[in-house]
């Protein structure tokens, strides 16, 4: 049961991103059927499974929602202006609800009953129209329904009630549906079982259901794995009888199955309070013949008065479960694909190592053996390269749900703002974007909060009221760049500055550039918000952002035009497990210096080095001058070297554009290189992102250039110096 | 410590003897993945001394820490015939630099006597008692202290 419960909320959120992918289109004006179809399936599904798995609130709620979509499908309401902010709330909502089932929450039972009301409010104002079902009636069934013997079954489903169908008992109910329901064998063989099916027709409405002993054999006959019972079940609901039809989706070609719309309401109310009566469900167990029960056998044929007999019997075993064949990918456990993503790692490792051991024992090049090597290497790398894509998933998902946290916080803030995404279909791996949830809802919760103005603030500078948060993914250069860009007022600089010296992050009198300024937001202990709002304002800053993104081998940067807006740029790397690197040597230790961040390669020889001071050295570059940081010094690996002329420098340059030139004692070749984390058995090193494995077997660190660049206060440059002592005592080991 | 040591079915515990500067030690079986011949490590930035280095176990990074300069017996000069036992506590395996590991015993758990006051501070803090064995004193190692656990990885 467990399994099927995490399939289906694995599912949900498949169906709940195809509801929002649909919601997107339909507010571009994709009002084209297959859409609203797509939408409607969607939210269908979710009612289906939810009814299986005694989600009620989730059931009934999907159930609402899906009334409105209905007559959206029917061409009787349209995604107009006045529907989509209903369409797109209640697609929150049932979001929320799925999210609350799945994490066993509670709901708040309030949280939706304003939308609750309008979506029932909508529904109805068109609603009257879907309940007109073919009123073409015919007698043909009367003979066999009259044939029946009908048993009570007790269901377990001992509060009818609780399922709130609306106006249950009033005069003008929901319709009423007869359904006959005989299950073949292979249904049983397939697992499925009938009273899982009819729970999930009792989230629809109030069922009533009899059993058809008639074919069952003399008890000496009967063969234990054969279906002798079917079942007749009436059932009030407002989902009709696409409802009903997806209640019985996945068994459809399992059984024989026929849906009979009953007289309307007004016309069986009549019928009812004999078959109600005789009917409570406690009566008795299964298989227990009621004579007793004439109530609804003289019920049954009125009901079935409104048969359209034989081309509804056709139908649903033509009806195949839409919307899934379209789908054709599997499901695999996430630990799997890791495990297969490690073992790839180490084959490409081994496959390195060889390759050494070869050009070590002078083997030809030319060879057999090279040959063999050379296809090896190909086939490896393109191994690896496959194996990565299994991880890596479309941003889609992540951005759906960055739109819904903007309605949210709009909501609460009360500030006009729509977001734009762009490129959804960038392709990042699946940790990375999981673990970007996170600092995103807090950047974007960020960017309204502080970052948009009140509309009349808006309308007084000239700016539409309603204002635009843009996200934004793209590939560039091997990594992936998200961005968020919001129109607001942009970074109040001389107020954060201001605010810098009050914290005591930086000195009065400090001379600070735009930039550096504008950097001061990722100082921990920094928050521009004067009132401390219930939305941003949790004391979480974006330091811890930066450092999340950092965690993810990413970098952040900010960039910021006053009274035309901010803009945040994470550049991530696309996968977690590779990365292209620049050996280099330093103090005998072979070091990675990741190619993403490195300009140029400089022998020191060569360049323009000046003096600064006592030992501070900068390179003379044409556009300006460079620090030199020794990476063999700030790595604690040795004392600074006198002479950088026996060195070489690489020229880092951050995304922020800030530079340095690294000295390193010999640079070797660039290669690609498996990423291998510290934190597992050891700790993060100051200075080093991850470690690697040569080709010797041997192990390199790689360098997290970033620290060696950043120069605010407070950032890992200045642990990276100053570290030394606070590492000393054992109890740092984090084991 | 004797919660997670390994007990077999009669209350037997197996440990693993080893000689580090001369001096006998033992840790449980059950902490012990594999016993390595001494490799080269890689030097880490800003580590605290006793720890060497990392190592490449089959694809996974390792760090090396040099039991004698845990102990406070002084740093080890390794040599080829240097070992490394690679010990998995909790989630985390490292690698534990020792002279030569001696034996596999099988000791009652009673056997175990309180460490003696003589013994150095700093090697008593990472003790957890002592066996004598053929006249030789195996001091049971404490590795929770030597690798202090719940200070996950910062």
């Amino acid at each position: 049961m467990t399994d099927l419960r995490t399939a289906f909320f694995e599912e949900c959120e498949e169906l709940l991103e195809t509801l929002s992918d649909g919601l997107a289109s339909l507010e571009e004006g994709a009002d084209d059927s297959e859409t609203v179809n797509s939408i409607f399936r969607a939210v269908h599904s979710i009612k289906g499974s939810a009814g299986a798995f005694h989600l009620n609130a989730l059931a009934e709620f999907s159930h609402i929602f899906e009334n409105v979509l209905d007559l959206l499908r029917e061409g009787k309401l349209s995604a107009d202006e006045d529907l989509m902010p209903l369409l797109y709330a209640a697609g929150d909502h049932l979001s929320y609800l799925v999210e609350a089932a799945n994490g066993g929450v509670e709901v708040e039972p309030d949280r939706a009953a304003a939308l609750v009301a309008d979506l029932r409010r909508t529904a109805n104002v068109e609603g009257s129209a879907t309940e007109e079902e073919d009123p073409d009636t015919s007698a043909e069934d009367v003979a066999a329904i009259g044939a029946f013997q009908p048993i009570n079954l007790d269901l377990g489903l001992p509060d009818l009630g609780s399922i709130d169908t609306g106006e249950a008992p009033a005069p003008t109910g929901p319709p009423r549906y007869t359904i006959r329901f005989a299950p073949k064998d292979e249904l049983f063989e397939t697992g499925h079982d009938p009273v899982l099916i009819f729970r999930a027709l009792r989230a629809l409405g109030p069922v009533e259901a009899t059993a058809d002993l008639t074919e069952v054999p003399a008890f000496s006959e009967i063969e234990w794995d054969r279906p002798y019972i079917s079942w007749t079940l009436t059932l009030q609901t407002e989902a009709g009888r696409d409802g009903i039809e997806g209640v019985f989706d996945f068994v459809s070609d399992l059984c024989d199955l026929e849906i009979v719309p009953d007289l309307p309401p007004s016309t069986a109310q009549a019928a009812e309070p004999p078959a109600g009566g005789g009917e409570t469900p406690d009566e008795d167990g299964p298989g227990n013949v009621d004579t007793g029960d004439a109530g609804t056998a003289a019920a049954a044929p009125t009901t079935a008065a409104a048969a359209p007999s034989a081309p509804s019997a056709a139908k649903p075993a033509a009806k195949k479960p839409e919307g899934k064949a379209a789908r054709d990918t599997i499901r695999v456990e996430l630990e799997r694909v890791d495990r297969l993503v490690n073992i790839v790692g180490e084959l490409v490792i081994s496959e390195a190592m060889l390759r050494q051991a070869m050009s070590d024992s002078a083997m030809s090049a030319h060879g057999p053996a090279a040959n063999a090597m050379g296809q090896l290497r190909q086939l490896s790398g393109e191994l690896q390269e496959s194996v990565m894509a299994i991880r890596a998933q479309p941003v889609r998902g992540l951005f759906q749900r960055m739109s819904r946290i903007v309605r949210e916080v709009t909501r609460e803030t009360g500030k006009n703002a729509r977001i734009v995404t762009e490129g959804e279909a960038t392709e990042v791996d699946k940790t990375v974007i999981e673990r970007l949830v996170d600092p995103l809802t807090h950047m974007i919760r960020n960017a309204i909060d502080h970052g948009l103005e009140k509309p009349e603030q808006r309308e007084a500078a000239g700016k539409k009221a309603l204002g635009t948060v843009t996200l934004s993914a793209a590939h560039r250069s091997g990594r992936v760049i998200i961005e968020l860009r919001d129109d607001g007022a942009g970074i109040n600089r001389p107020k954060v500055r201001e605010l810098a010296i009050s914290k005591g992050l930086i000195a009065a009198g400090d001379d600070l550039s735009d930039a550096e300024i504008d950097n001061l937001l990722f100082a921990p202990g920094f928050s521009t918000s004067e009132k401390v709002s219930n939305l941003s304002g949790r004391g979480v800053g974006m330091d811890v952002v930066r450092s999340e993104i950092q965690a993810l081998g990413g970098r952040v940067s900010i960039a910021s035009e006053w009274g035309k807006g901010t803009v945040f740029s994470i550049s991530l790397p696309l996968t977690l497990a590779v990365l292209e690197g620049m050996i280099v040597e330093v103090a005998g230790e072979k070091i990675v210096v990741p190619t993403t961040t490195l300009r140029e390669t400089v022998r020191a020889s060569e360049a323009a080095m000046h003096c600064l001071g006592d030992s501070e050295r900068v390179l003379s570059m044409r556009d300006g001058l460079v620090p030199i940081v020794d990476l063999g010094e700030s790595l604690g690996f040795r004392g600074r070297v006198s002479d950088f002329s026996d060195q070489s420098l690489l020229l880092i340059e951050t995304d922020t554009g800030q530079r340095t030139a690294l000295a390193v004692d010999r640079v070797y070749d660039q290669r690609e290189v498996v990423i291998k984390g510290l934190e597992q058995n050891y700790r993060q090193v100051p200075g080093i992102a991850a470690a690697t494995i040569l080709g010797d077997g041997r192990i390199a660190l790689i360098a997290d250039t970033d620290q060696f660049t950043s120069t605010g206060p407070g950032t890992a440059a200045a642990s990276v110096s100053a570290s030394g002592d606070i590492f000393d005592d054992f109890s740092d080991f984090g084991v | 410590m004797s919660d997670v040591m390994e007990q077999t079915s009669t209350g037997l515990r197996e440990i693993v003897s080893f000689t580090i500067k001369g001096q006998g030690f033992c840790i449980d079986i059950g902490h012990v993945l594999e016993i390595r011949g001494w490799t080269p490590t890689t030097k880490l930035p800003h580590a605290p001394d006793y720890v060497t280095g990392l190592m490449n176990l089959r694809g996974t990074v390792l760090p090396v820490i040099d039991l004698s300069m845990r102990l406070g017996l002084g740093r080890s000069e390794p040599n080829p015939r240097h070992v490394i036992i690679i010990v998995k506590l909790g989630d985390s395996t490292v690698g534990f630099l020792v002279e030569a590991v001696s034996d596999i015993l099988t000791v009652r758990p009673e056997e175990m006597k309180p460490t003696p006051d003589v013994a150095s501070n700093q090697t008593k803090d990472f003790i957890e008692g002592v066996f004598a064995r053929d006249e030789q004193l195996l001091r049971a190692l404490d590795l929770k202290s030597i690798m202090p656990a719940g200070q996950g990885a910062l």
